[in-house]
């Protein structure tokens, strides 16, 4: 007992007073694009395009735009690129209320990586005030490869402490306020995706974690399903995007919040 | 036979009956090698059978090759440790093992070449059954209540004890192994890192080493030593987090609350190597992408010491507990024989006493191994497991410490990458083991004739040992299962592929 009391001293407070302090995150972090406008005239060869494992670049008239919901965030494009236009930021709050918000087309701004609370990309589908107070979700991986599950479980430790936002994972849909869902949703998952889905109680969101969920990610070619979240429940039910392959943690807290927390704190 | 490191020619390796091959298989694990892999080639004259054996004792790896046709006596009979490999190929490429005792399918997926929508699904299917009055059946997933993976669980009991645990997998099957071979280039790491993302390191670890020994070539001790610190800290996450599931689910909250957080250091050491929490794009053919100055160096082994200390306080105020030792005591039993005939690898193999460890049987370059040692338990239990773990923190601290010192050290003497061709030399096979956080990551590469992918083999170690965790339920009550699971706490995609 003296032990435990002795060693829980030890191990101190360590509840990160979130979204108020920045986190440390490591310096090598990929955070949010930055794309400068350039024709990309003198690189016929597109050598991003050819660098970026999943497809998320185009290349338009005013520049390359990149899709954050297929970003591996490996930085392939940015060493590629002759000319030094893509680069990553350090800011990791990337969440987007709609597919197309993911969707990066300019240079970063200034002051991005400046603490508090930010509003999420892109407009809201629908009024999300209801969850505002408290939300219960229900988790459900569908092909995740359990790295995108594993920092969504994170937020539960002493560091993020999920519950002070007033927000849970239940342990089953009925209880909950809608589902989260990693993983690239595979064939074998589909049914039970959308039985866990049709069994939370209405209203209800979505939340999709992770490059897999929203695009299918590395498994977007794949036979067996993997077009992410969108390919199995109805178009529009998506209210939230969280990318990253995985998100850091507090990319994913910083996209629920976008849903449950921020707004009510923001009034 | 040929050496580990080495690639060998397809065409050398010899083509025989598949009677031949099963006999062959049979006999040489009967003299303490290992099935190391079991898998269909597609060819021209049909679905060839390739079995790759390992004798640790002398570090050799020895093939064969067979066209089995339609069917095949099984010899999972004789040696047991070919019952999944051989349920695989009765999947995938429709060969019949006959005689096997247990000829379902493991991932429920279409057979190569079939329809692509004629299956059933997962959890559509017999399981084993108990009948009797007083027998009840308890079916648990694929979704579960905490934030895990899919998989299915079918218990037999009576009362509250367990008479049989069937485990169904395979709604995580994402048909990662196709992906291989018709993705681009650069696309394959990425897939490779996403095989089983807790084990990012160990496979990706596992697929440069296949490409390295396929185009021969000769990594630097310095990609060598980032490797592995990559590695260590992979398992010092994963063993810090399991420790602290292992609190939790036996009732002591203390450790399991600060073990969720030190996990998240060494999450982010890793992190600091590469902007990744799990190591990826840290590692690529011929090296790895991120070098680290003498001065991260020194930061980082400082941050590795505070870690470590407080895993090592938080972990042992647990083993303390005699509360907490009494329950793990002789809970969740996996005899020696047991492990030893399903061929089971990894911490859980050595927590039976079997002395599997890649890191010393099949090392991956010639430096001396340092701290790191094979860990052995006997007892096979919560606690063997629970107390593996534990020596094996104090380890792999002590490995990346001095590995973090040394690159400090040499910090500018040595390039951390080398390049390496793009194509790869046609119709050779070689194989990687890696030991992962949880066993023997195994992977097998086959160039086809003009040097891309003829077939691509991924073999996690939660492939051999979800049946352990069936062994270990055998008897015990139903209360037990997740307290096992979590001693076990295998991958469930890294089995779905």
């Amino acid at each position: 007992m003296f032990d435990i009391i002795r060693e829980r001293l030890h191990q101190g407070y360590r509840t990160l007073n979130y979204p108020f302090v920045s986190p440390s995150i490591s310096p090598r972090f990929a955070g949010l694009p930055s794309l400068e406008p350039t024709s990309c005239k003198g690189c016929e060869g597109r050598a991003c395009l050819a660098a970026c494992p999943t497809n998320a670049l185009r290349i338009t008239a005013e520049g390359p735009e990149l899709d954050m919901g297929r970003c591996l965030f490996c930085r392939a494009c940015e060493k590629a690129c002759p000319e030094g236009k893509i680069t990553f930021t350090h800011e990791h709050r990337l969440a987007a209320y709609t597919r197309e918000a993911l969707i990066v087309r300019g240079k970063a701004p200034e002051d991005i990586e400046q603490p508090g609370i930010r509003q999420a990309r892109g407009t809201q589908k629908r009024d999300l005030s209801l969850f505002a107070r408290s939300l219960k979700l229900r988790e459900v991986s569908a092909g995740g490869c359990m790295a995108c599950e594993a920092d969504v479980n994170v937020l539960g430790t002493l560091i993020y402490d999920l519950g002070r936002f007033g927000i849970e994972y239940a342990a089953s849909p009925r209880h909950a306020d809608g589902i989260l869902v990693t993983g690239p949703v595979t064939e074998n998952m589909r049914a039970a995706l959308l039985d866990t889905w049709q069994a939370v109680p209405e209203p209800k969101i979505v939340i999709a974690v992770g490059a897999c969920a929203i695009s299918g990610g590395t498994f977007k070619g794949s036979r067996e399903g993997c077009g992410g979240v969108e390919s199995v429940l109805p178009e529009g039910s998506v209210d939230v995007y969280v990318p990253g392959c995985p998100p850091n943690p507090w990319t994913i807290l910083d996209g629920i919040l976008s849903v449950a927390w921020k707004k009510h704190a923001a009034k | 036979m040929f050496n580990y490191r080495e690639s060998v020619a397809w065409n050398d390796i010899p083509l025989v009956s598949m009677d031949a091959l099963c006999s062959f298989a049979v006999e040489r694990c009967r003299r303490n090698w290992r099935l190391l892999a079991l898998f269909g080639v597609p060819s021209p004259s049909g679905t060839e059978v390739v079995c790759l054996l390992a004798d640790a004792s002398a570090r050799l790896l020895d093939a064969v090759r067979a066209l089995p046709g339609r069917a095949y006596d099984s010899m999972t009979p004789q040696c047991p440790q070919a019952h999944l490999f051989e349920r695989e190929l009765f999947e995938t490429w429709g060969i019949r093992p006959e005689g096997h005792p247990w000829l379902k399918p493991v991932r429920f997926r279409p057979a190569e070449g079939g329809k692509r929508n004629a299956r059933p699904g997962p959890g559509q299917a017999d399981y084993y059954r108990v009948e009797g009055a007083e027998v009840h059946e308890v079916a648990v997933g694929p979704v579960h209540a905490g934030v895990i993976e899919p998989g299915h669980f079918r218990f037999q009991c009576y009362g509250e004890n367990v008479m049989h645990l069937e485990i169904e997998l395979g709604f995580q099957h994402r048909d990662a192994e196709h992906l291989v071979l018709t993705s681009p280039a650069r696309l394959v790491l990425p897939i490779m890192e996403n095989m089983a993302g807790d084990t990012a390191i160990g496979h990706a670890t596992a697929y440069c080493t296949v490409v390295e020994r396929l185009s021969g070539v000769k990594v630097t001790d310095r990609a060598h030593i980032l490797r592995r610190l990559a590695l260590e800290l992979e398992r010092l996450a994963n063993h810090t987090r399991d420790l602290g599931a292992i609190g939790g689910d036996t009732g002591f909250l203390p450790t399991s609350a600060w073990n969720g957080r030190i996990t998240g250091d060494f999450l982010n050491i890793t992190s600091e190597l590469c902007g990744s929490r799990f190591g990826r794009n840290l590692l690529c053919p011929g090296g790895v992408k991120w070098d680290l100055d003498a001065e991260l160096c020194r930061s980082l082994a400082k941050r590795l010491r505070a870690a470590y200390r407080d895993a090592r306080g938080s972990v042992d105020v647990m083993l303390e507990s005699s509360s907490v030792l009494a329950r793990l005591t002789g809970t969740g039993r996996v005899s020696f024989e047991d492990a030893r005939a399903l061929g089971l690898v990894g911490m859980a193999a050595r927590s039976c006493g079997v002395a599997v460890d890649a890191r010393m049987d099949w090392p991956l370059c010639d430096l001396d191994n340092g701290t790191l040692h094979k860990r052995m338990r006997t007892t096979g239990d919560v606690l063997a497991r629970t107390l593996l773990r534990s020596d094996e923190l104090n380890d792999s601290a002590a490995s990346a410490e001095a590995d973090l010192m040394q690159l400090g050290f040499s910090s500018g003497e040595e390039a951390c990458r080398v390049s390496v061709p793009e194509a790869m030399p046609a119709s050779r096979l070689a194989v990687a083991q890696v030991e992962g956080w949880r066993g023997e990551v195994c992977h097998v590469g086959i160039t086809g004739k003009d040097g891309s992918w003829l077939a691509y083999k991924v073999i996690d170690p939660s492939f051999h040992n979800w049946f352990a965790l069936a062994m270990a339920l055998r008897g015990e009550q139903i209360s037990d299962f997740p307290l096992c699971n979590k001693s076990f706490n295998l991958s469930y995609c890294g089995h779905d592929l």
